[in-house]
């Protein structure tokens, strides 16, 4: 393989990388909090990408602003999720509230598919991911591009709320003592909330771009890229932002590297990527982040 | 009997843990810029009186009196916010955020940048070593410290009454006395104490009025140096014969 190949194959690797952390965020700050593994999390995905179609095609917004909507959209749906769903159950067994993270997502991919409809639709790519860029003589696609520079920005102004604002502190006492944040006079419930809206809203920004890279959107979109997110926030340490970052990253690289440098194993790459999970789990259960954890009692 | 009302009152309490009858009808009365202990044996319902009041436990029946309000059923985050903080029992220090984050955490529902700064440096000179300290995570800390900053962090939010659940449990003697004087400073400085001791010598010192528990029944009241006296109180809980 030629250097130009490589780099192309790299900043492939990235951009795919990129979506894979966007979305494994969201797993992580939920089961950091409530350890809960919130398998509805990859149809918020998929919801974004059909908000964003359907205020582009139907409303005629510009994209940025179409993007910017649908994460919105996207948060809302996942403070609602919570609401309705994982609030009432907070008290309840944890196996409960993982059993009806599973209904939940069912309850929106087969909503999807009745009312969004189970034809996949075309997603208007946006001419900026459409330009094809020459840098050092790879030829790199827009959103090869892009996508990773917009997602690194997103994850910037994510730390900074987890770490630098008294929103993101709050979250990070919950995750680690529920009962003591609420006696700092934390409203507790309302900082899940967030954390539901924080998660769901990049859930949203890495669907929109998902589809502007691989622009077929169906209901159903959001399951594999969901498990890989899950897989790199596995990977990266569950429950720890930095961590699933990294995985996210790991995850897409070696997604594309294993497919690029070994093109007869193209069709494994799933099967890579889900061998890496249990890789992980068998050796290093906790992460390439992860804290060793004490089994709360 | 004191004409004047009390801080804190609470009126035949009543607490169930699943099927078990925790609290039988506590009544208690704490008044301003005193401190009040109450001691007993473990199990005695010390743990569970203080979690109810800060509304992290639900009682069945009986009230809850902050002043004028009536605070039994509002929500633990809104307990802190009508003036009650509370040092958990085995202090609770966040390991993960720093001494500041920590402190920060404490006024959580404050908003007066100029105050907080200045209570900063009041915990601070209550707390040297806290200082020294502000940028390390709290988990590095050693007991004592944490404890310090358990105290703190409650202090940050400016508390007319500020309950400690065993803040001498696992400190070294030297420790304990530290933690005991600055008990009594604060106190000095303004802020009302309602205190679970398992060392009720040392509680029964430094108290203005305590109550002793035993199995969920407030069993024995009176000053604190009376109590130190008292036969009965002597026997089963200052280990004398």
């Amino acid at each position: 393989m030629s250097f130009t190949q490589f780099f192309q194959q790299l900043m492939n690797g990235f951009s795919l990388g990129s979506l894979y952390a966007l979305l494994a965020i969201g797993y992580t700050l939920v089961y950091g909090i409530l350890s809960l593994i919130n398998f509805a999390h990859s149809d918020v995905f998929m919801l974004g990408t059909y908000f964003a179609f359907y205020m582009i095609t139907i409303f005629m917004l510009p994209w940025w602003l179409s993007v910017v909507i649908s994460v919105v959209l996207c948060a809302i749906v996942g403070m609602t999720i919570e609401r309705v769903a994982y609030r009432p159950l907070r008290s309840a067994p944890r196996i409960s509230a993982l059993i009806t993270a599973v209904g939940v997502s069912y309850f929106l991919e087969n909503l999807g598919l009745v009312v969004l409809g189970a034809r996949p639709k075309g997603f208007p790519r946006p001419d900026l991911m459409k330009n094809v860029y020459v840098i050092a003589g790879a030829k790199i696609q827009g959103v090869s591009f892009w996508v990773p520079i917009i997602s690194i920005g997103i994850l910037m102004v994510l730390l900074y709320i987890v770490y630098k604002t008294k929103v993101g502190m709050a979250m990070r006492a919950v995750a680690k003592d529920m009962e003591t944040t609420r006696l700092m006079g934390v409203n507790v419930d309302q900082i899940i909330l967030y954390t539901f809206a924080l998660g769901s809203a990049l859930a949203g920004a890495g669907g929109v771009m998902w589809a502007a890279k691989f622009p077929q959107i169906n209901p159903l979109m959001g399951i594999f890229p969901g498990w890989k997110a899950f897989t790199a926030a596995v990977v990266g340490g569950i429950g720890n932002v930095v961590g699933a970052m990294i995985g996210g990253f790991i995850i897409g690289l070696a997604e594309i590297l294993i497919a690029a440098f070994f093109p007869s194993l193209t069709g494994y790459k799933d099967a890579f990527v889900f061998g890496l999970l249990i890789l992980f789990l068998i050796i290093k259960p906790n992460g390439i982040m992860g804290e060793t954890l004490k089994e709360k009692v | 009997m004191n004409a004047e009302q009390p801080l804190l009152m609470i009126d035949n309490l009543h607490v169930y843990y699943g099927g078990i009858h925790a609290l039988k009808g506590i009544s208690l009365e704490v008044y301003k810029n005193k401190i009040v202990s109450l001691i007993g044996a473990n199990g005695a319902g010390k743990s569970t009186t203080l979690r109810t009041i800060s509304g992290l436990v639900r009682s069945r029946t009986g009230n809850i009196k902050l002043k004028d309000n009536l605070i039994g059923d509002l929500p633990a985050h809104r307990i802190v916010e009508m003036g009650i903080a509370m040092v958990p029992e085995g202090r609770k220090i966040f390991p993960n955020l720093t001494v500041m984050e920590n402190l920060i955490l404490g006024c959580y529902i404050r908003k007066d940048m100029v105050q907080i700064k200045k209570d900063m440096d009041w915990i601070f000179s209550i707390f040297p070593r806290l200082k020294e300290r502000t940028w390390q995570k709290g988990g590095t800390l050693s007991g004592g410290e944490q404890q310090m900053l358990a105290v703190g962090r409650a202090l940050m939010s400016r508390p007319q009454l500020l309950m400690m659940d065993e803040p001498s449990l696992g400190l070294a003697p030297l420790l304990v006395k530290e933690i005991f004087q600055i008990i009594k400073k604060i106190n000095q400085e303004g802020t009302t104490i309602l205190l679970i001791e398992q060392n009720a010598r040392a509680a029964l010192e430094i108290s203005d009025f305590a109550y002793v528990m035993e199995t969920g029944k407030i069993n024995t009241s009176g000053e604190g140096k009376s109590l130190l006296f008292d036969e009965k109180v002597r026997k089963a809980y200052l280990g004398e014969d």
